[in-house]
């Protein structure tokens, strides 16, 4: 389990310091700068998000400046430890928006206060922000009537944890947004080398009552046994548009009724309040890449590197990619860089050693085209460039797992407000992960 | 060193040159946005931005200026000190070399001993702009070349520059400060390829050096004429005298007169720290004026360390302490001034309650070489109880640890007991680091002072139980033979471990001490009720348990010595014994020691009991084990031990009343836990009983009393070792002497081990082999060869043993053997011994396998009279085939199976091999049961040489008489008749048939 968890600043500074086991107290000092030394300030950056150092593991997560590390002497699960980080960020975020030294600095008492509350004794316990909420407030708890006390301690400790009870909407209202961020590695010739969709489904509720929700998607799995248990194939392609697809795995939260799922693969849960994310999954099959890179690197002489790039959407023309960045790496002898585009503006940035190309928009199934000419400096060094592959980022209005969102059902009986009074929004964005393709 | 003292040249040159030049200039800016940056990829992004510019910069379309240059390479510099790595610049940084301004320049080397590595392309255009700035006569460009030079080092450098510098330190026109640069580059490059810096003429002018009237050229030169001296003293001997005068010349001065080199008040102390250690490296000077002036500056030296201190700043002092340190080295390493080594003594003494730590710990360094020195011992020896305070109250481990190598050193006869309890009790707080140490110390030193020896069984116990961990082996195997060879502390001893093991909890190595001297002494003690038998073995049984698998084993042994010893134990420990525990027990050794000792004390008579667990005899004397394991260990104290080692010896092992007899006895027949006290185990025991079969013919000696004794002075090669290679040749009361050969055609080698039984030394030990008459060159060659190194310094230590090997080349044949001839005092009395080696010609026998046909072909080809030898005797008791065959082929012939029709009969082939010539052997042995009477035995061989050597025609013959010799050896069958026909060959790629008979 966890013995302790840190919050440093970019010096190595700790913020915050808070030990949940012996384990790690005995050696507290020497841990805590242990992993100052050996990872915030070690020579060779450090890549592993697990560091071992004298028989204490560190699991650490860095948002901006701020390094989170979770420090443990016992075998525990390193998948737990994460989760709990990025829930902790989550939280965090949640209370006090960004995540940076001033705002811990400011918050430290909220912080102490939050993390007494959801790790006891190293164990992970409810981290539902909404739920959080109702009893850490910046506030403090003030004026609180015996019975209301009670309801939060019975609200917490009870089997729905993650919603009190009474809560009540004039317009009751679902906001549902599908974000994926998709990853891919092309070589030069176009050759697809690795490429999967990491998404999540994220949803505010502003529900009244205990609602009762019902999630349907285009998984391969329901789709091909709705067809099979009578309706005919043209009813099911018909109602789900072209295609169903095929999810690798997927986590959900903690409200999704687990039992359910397993047997009928049906999606239903009681919502927490406010924002919160409902799944996460992964898809490898048939994925739409929204962007197409072709790259062309011609070395002339020693001193001369002649570089084209053409880039080509790939999606419907009705639909507007935005906030477009190509980045082609310049070797590290790179003494002068001359840049056209039709597109766009791109530069020469020194500092990042890369050719930066941005485009605002850019509808689907056009085609863009960077041209640069790279002067170098000879050197001594016999080794030769490594080529690192050109990136790419931007934001597509569009899932490209080809996720769709069938139905989100929502029921209250005890309310009088039926599925149909409920105003539901459906926003799909897709976004670049790591996009690559090498040169 | 210790005392604080760094030269101001081993500050980062680079850096502070960096900081130097640019604290003011635009610089600070960049320095301090790149310090000052927010976070690592920040800082990456500034660099890399950075290093794009000066890229852009260096592109080469554009002319750059100097300034801008520099001011470039500096950054890169920079960039590189702070961990980044940079490809490219040094063009720019080598046209910087040929710059005219001093900071273009500077920036320029300094860049290239960083950055440039020796097999760079551009060493080339480097070590030109180098030449160049050598060669011109601006002193601050030659003093950046030389620097570069020294900052590189490299091979290639040295190459280039390795003649023109000695120049450049010598020539008489050049400036003070190139000089001192040219000292130091050259020692630089000498440290880094010696063999390419070679002085031979300059030497002397180097040596004047030490003359110049600048201090700086006289400081770097030294270093320089320190480190030549060090590697070949001799060419450098004039700059001892220069030397002295020198270090005169500055110990006298008053603190003004060296204007620039006065630190502190304290005048040139880095040169004269240098001037006294080159002293070092050489004898006291011979020259008695320069000896004198030499005295007087050391008193000089000393004198000014009792003044006063003119400062209060540690600056002061610190300098004038390092002289005094080093003057104290000089006068420990001269060990020839009675007078100033006492008073340095005393100095030191003032120093070992000083409050500086340091002082203290160099202090207590400084003294333990002093003990070592005849001449200030006892003066070492009156800072005892400082010491000892040092050692229970220091603060600092290392000092204390200096404290206790102190103590260890000044110890002797008078302090001993003193030392050894205030080391006993120090043992108990002392860091783990040096506690195996200690422990060895105090076990050296209880030893080698016990005059009483319950003391240092006390001692020894008190030791394991304070610190069982760290008591090694060989400490207890250490108390256990001073035991053994001690009557007087036997009962003691036993008294005390009985007593130690009473504890709850005691070490392992105190149960095995305990269970070997209870198994040996516990009936000294068992008229004592509280320490009856029964309680011996309960106590001893109690730890069993908890203890390892050796230790487990031991304690059995222990067990069936108290059957032996107590016979009413017998059958609680026969129960013991039985149970599933020991005599089913998963470890091998265990189990067979439980079932073997089980059977053996229920099967033997307490007769053979008694026998067979007699106490243990004595252990020869040697050299103790624990002090080879502290030479092992190197202790800066062990040194002066040694060195009294030999004068201890003898009281020290308290064995002169027990004398030869009992260490005769140990070495005969003392199956030593101690597995290496004498070689010579594999030598076979004399006049023992027998060990069953292998020596065929010592039971011979025994039965028949015919035969002659073995060990009498003149005797001829004993017939044993005719078909026998190893076994003891000789052996008297005081030596013992074994013998192993082997044989390979006509070459053998014979390796003769001589055994010191006794406990005293032999003196001028001498052995010579000669080869008596003819015997002399022509027949037999014997090159003796000593391997060991001990007879050299013709020493034989009591109990030890000393190998000799013995070449032999047979050229031809021959009868009689070389003599063996050892001379050496015991005790004053001269012994010599002179014996035969057992050197006999058919130990060249080569054995020949034949069929019966050929055989008898052969035979009757050879049947010329003279080319047989025939002989009959009597043997003198029953044939024994078994034995027969085994002599036969002792012999060294083949022994030819099914050859004979007569089955009776024993036929033998074999080639005799002689450098020169072959002997082919065919020999046929015809006992004849039948005749009951038969002439007596032939007296001995000797006869049968005269004999044989009586009819002999020429010398050929004579070789077939070693093979009657060894038939001699079985004439103790009942009647034989041997035949020997034999043919010769010269050994020529032709054979010729030869006719030489008898």
């Amino acid at each position: 389990m966890i013995g302790g968890l840190f919050i440093y600043n970019h010096k190595g500074e700790v913020l915050i310091s808070r030990v949940y086991r012996d384990d790690i107290g005995a050696t507290l000092s020497t841990s805590v700068d242990a992993f100052r030394v050996n990872v915030i300030h070690a020579r060779q950056q450090v890549r592993s998000p697990v560091t071992n150092i004298a028989r204490t593991s560190f699991f650490h997560v860095k948002r901006s400046n701020i390094w989170l590390a979770a420090v443990t002497k016992q075998n525990v699960n390193a998948a737990m430890v994460f989760e709990f980080l990025y829930k902790m960020c989550d939280v965090m975020a949640a209370y006090f928006g960004k995540i940076s030294e001033e705002n811990i600095k400011n918050n430290f008492v909220l912080i102490y206060e939050l993390l007494d509350e959801i790790l006891d004794f190293g164990y992970p316990q409810n981290s539902e922000t909404g739920a959080l909420k109702t009893f850490i407030t910046q506030q403090g708890i003030k004026g609180q009537t015996k019975e209301e006390q009670s309801q939060i301690t019975s609200q917490v400790t009870g089997q729905i944890g993650w919603r009190r009870e009474g809560i009540k909407y004039r317009r009751n209202e679902l906001f549902l947004d599908v974000l994926e961020s998709v990853n891919l590695l092309m070589s030069p010739q176009g050759q697809v080398l690795s490429a999967h969709v990491s998404g999540r489904v994220v949803m505010k509720s502003y529900l009244s009552g205990m609602p009762e929700c019902k999630f349907g998607m285009n998984d391969k799995i329901v789709i091909d046994k709705a067809g099979k248990g009578g309706v005919t194939d043209d009813v099911a392609k018909s109602t789900t548009g072209k295609q169903s697809i095929a999810i690798d795995d997927c986590t959900f939260n903690q409200c999704v009724r687990l039992s359910k799922f397993d047997s009928e693969r049906s999606i239903s849960f009681i919502p927490p309040d406010g924002e919160y994310e409902l799944m996460r999954y992964r898809t490898t099959k048939d994925i739409i890449l929204p962007f197409r890179v072709i790259p062309l690197v011609r070395e002339v002489g020693r001193t001369k590197l002649e570089v084209k790039v053409v880039i080509k959407s790939n999606f419907k023309p009705s639909l507007l990619a935005q906030k477009i960045e190509v980045r082609i790496p310049t070797p590290l002898n790179t003494s002068g860089v001359q840049v056209i585009c039709m597109k766009g503006k791109a530069k020469y940035k020194a500092s990042e050693n890369a050719i930066v190309w941005k485009i605002k928009r850019m509808a689907g199934m056009k085609e863009s085209q960077i041209s640069a000419e790279i002067e170098l400096l000879p050197t001594n060094d016999k080794k030769k460039w490594a080529r690192p592959p050109i990136s790419m980022n931007f934001e597509v209005p569009f899932a490209p797992s080809g996720l769709k969102v069938r139905y989100l059902k929502v029921f209250e009986s005890k309310l009088n407000y039926s599925d149909h009074d409920v105003i539901k929004w459906v926003r799909y964005i897709g976004r670049s992960g790591i996009y690559e393709t090498r040169c | 060193s210790r005392a604080g003292f760094t030269g101001p040249e081993n500050l980062s040159r680079v850096n502070l040159v960096l900081v130097k030049h640019y604290s003011q200039t635009l610089y600070t800016l960049y320095i301090r946005s790149v310090y000052h940056n927010l976070s690592k990829e920040a800082e990456i992004k500034r660099i890399n931005k950075e290093l794009a510019n000066i890229r852009s910069k260096f592109k080469g379309d554009k002319a750059l200026d100097g300034y801008s240059k520099k001011k470039y390479v500096c950054k890169l510099l920079f960039i590189f000190l702070l961990g980044h790595d940079i490809d490219f610049g040094h063009m720019e940084a080598v046209n910087l070399l040929s710059s005219n301004k001093y900071t273009e320049k500077q920036i320029g080397y300094l860049f290239i001993s960083v950055l440039v590595n020796s097999n760079s392309e551009l060493i080339r255009l480097i070590n030109n702009a180098i030449k160049n700035d050598l060669s011109s006569r601006n002193p601050t460009f030659m003093c950046l070349a030389l620097h570069c030079i020294a900052n590189v080092g490299s091979r290639e450098m040295a190459e280039a520059f390795a003649g023109e510098i000695p120049r450049i330190l010598v020539a008489g026109d050049t400036m003070d400060s190139v000089k001192q640069s040219a000292a130091l580059c050259l020692l630089r490059l000498y440290k880094a390829s010696p063999d390419l810096v070679l002085m031979g003429e300059w030497t002397s002018r180097v040596v004047h050096l030490l003359n110049d009237q600048h201090m700086g050229v006289v400081t770097a030169a030294i270093s320089l004429i320190t480190c030549l001296s060090s590697k070949n003293p001799d060419e450098f001997k004039t700059c001892v005298s220069l030397a002295v005068s020198r270090l005169s010349r500055i110990v006298s001065s008053a603190s003004t007169d060296l204007q620039d080199y006065t630190y502190y008040f304290v005048p040139a102390p880095w040169l004269s720290c240098k001037l006294l250690r080159l002293l070092q490296c050489y004898p006291p000077p011979e020259d008695g004026a320069v000896k004198g002036r030499l005295v007087e500056c050391l008193e000089t030296i000393l004198n000014k360390a009792q003044e006063p201190p003119k400062s209060k700043k540690v600056q002061h002092s610190n300098a004038k302490n390092a002289i005094l340190f080093e003057a104290i080295s000089l006068i420990i390493h001269y060990d020839s001034e009675p007078n100033l080594l006492v008073r340095a003594c005393n100095q030191l003494g003032q120093f070992l309650q000083h409050r500086e730590t340091n002082l203290r710990y160099l202090a207590l360094e400084s003294m333990c070489t002093l003990a070592s020195s005849e001449f200030s011992h006892e003066a070492v020896k009156t800072h005892i109880e400082t010491v000892i305070n040092a050692l229970k109250t220091e603060r600092d481990v290392s000092v204390r640890q200096r404290a206790a190598d102190l103590l260890y050193a000044m110890c002797d006869r008078s302090n001993a007991k003193q030392i050894v309890a205030e080391m006993l009790s120090y043992l108990e707080t002392a860091d783990y680091s040096i506690r195996e140490e200690m422990v060895l110390k105090v076990a050296i030193l209880a030893e080698k002072y016990a005059v009483d020896y319950s003391w240092y069984v006390d001692t020894i116990l008190n030791l394991i139980r304070i610190a069982g961990d760290y008591v090694s082996e060989e400490v207890w195997y250490r108390v256990i033979q001073i035991v053994i060879n001690r009557d007087d502390v036997q009962g003691y001893a036993a008294k005390t471990v009985f007593e130690a093991l009473q504890a709850p909890a005691c070490h392992e190595n105190m149960v095995k001490v305990g269970g070997y001297i209870l198994g040996e002494f516990g009936n000294l003690i068992a008229g004592d009720p509280r320490s009856s038998p029964l309680v011996q073995f309960n106590l001893l049984h109690s730890k069993f348990h908890l203890c390892s698998v050796p230790t487990r084993a031991l304690l059995l042994s222990a067990y069936i010595k108290f059957i032996n010893l107590f016979p009413e134990t017998k059958a609680t420990i026969q129960e013991v014994l039985r149970s599933d525990s020991q005599i089913r027990n998963s470890d091998v050794e265990l189990q067979q020691r439980a079932v073997e000792y089980l059977k053996l004390s229920s099967i033997a008579s307490t007769d053979v009991l008694a026998t067979v667990l007699e106490e243990m005899p004595p252990f020869p004397e040697r050299e103790s084990s624990i002090l080879a394991k502290l030479k092992k260990k190197k202790g800066p104290g062990a040194v002066s031990v040694e060195l009294e080692d030999g004068k201890e010896r003898g009281e020290l092992n308290g064995g002169a009343d027990r004398g030869g007899e009992a260490a005769i006895a140990a070495s005969n027949s003392t199956p030593s836990p101690s597995s290496d006290l004498l070689g010579l185990r594999s030598a076979a025991p004399v006049g023992g009983p027998a060990p069953s079969a292998g020596s065929l013919l010592v039971d011979v000696f025994s039965e028949a009393g015919s035969a002659p004794p073995s060990a009498a002075s003149e005797d001829p090669a004993p017939p044993l070792f005719v078909c026998k290679n190893n076994g003891v040749l000789f052996e008297n009361q005081l030596l013992q002497i074994g013998i192993k050969s082997e044989y390979r055609q006509n070459l053998g080698r014979m390796y003769l081990f001589y055994g010191n039984k006794t406990s005293v030394q032999f003196v001028s030990f001498t052995t010579t082999v000669s080869c008596p008459g003819e015997l002399q060159s022509h027949i037999l060659k014997c090159i003796p060869s000593l391997t060991h190194t001990k007879p050299v310094e013709p020493l034989v230590e009591g109990g030890a043993q000393v190998q000799q090997v013995i070449n032999i080349e047979c050229l031809t044949d021959f009868v009689d053997a070389p003599l063996l001839n050892i001379k050496f005092r015991y005790g004053g009395a001269l012994q010599n011994i002179t014996l035969k080696l057992p050197v006999t010609i058919n130990k060249f026998f080569q054995p020949t396998e034949m069929a019966a046909a050929d055989f008898f072909q052969r035979w009757k080809q050879l049947s010329q009279p003279q080319q047989e030898a025939q002989k009959i005797f009597k043997a003198s008791h029953g044939m024994d085939t078994e034995v027969l065959k085994a002599k036969l082929l002792g012999l060294g012939t083949a022994l030819l199976e099914n050859v004979d029709p007569n089955p009776e009969n024993y036929v033998c082939a074999g080639v005799i091999q002689t450098k020169i010539q072959q002997v082919g052997c065919l020999l046929r042995l015809e006992p004849n049961a039948q005749a009951q009477v038969a002439p007596p035995p032939p007296p001995t061989h000797t006869h049968t040489h005269t004999h044989l050597c009586a009819h002999a025609l020429d010398s050929h013959t004579a070789s077939v008489c070693p093979s009657l010799c060894g038939s001699h050896c079985i004439t103790h069958c009942t009647h034989l008749h041997v035949i020997t026909r034999y043919c010769i060959y010269v050994k020529d790629p032709h054979r010729v048939g030869s006719s030489k008979s008898h």
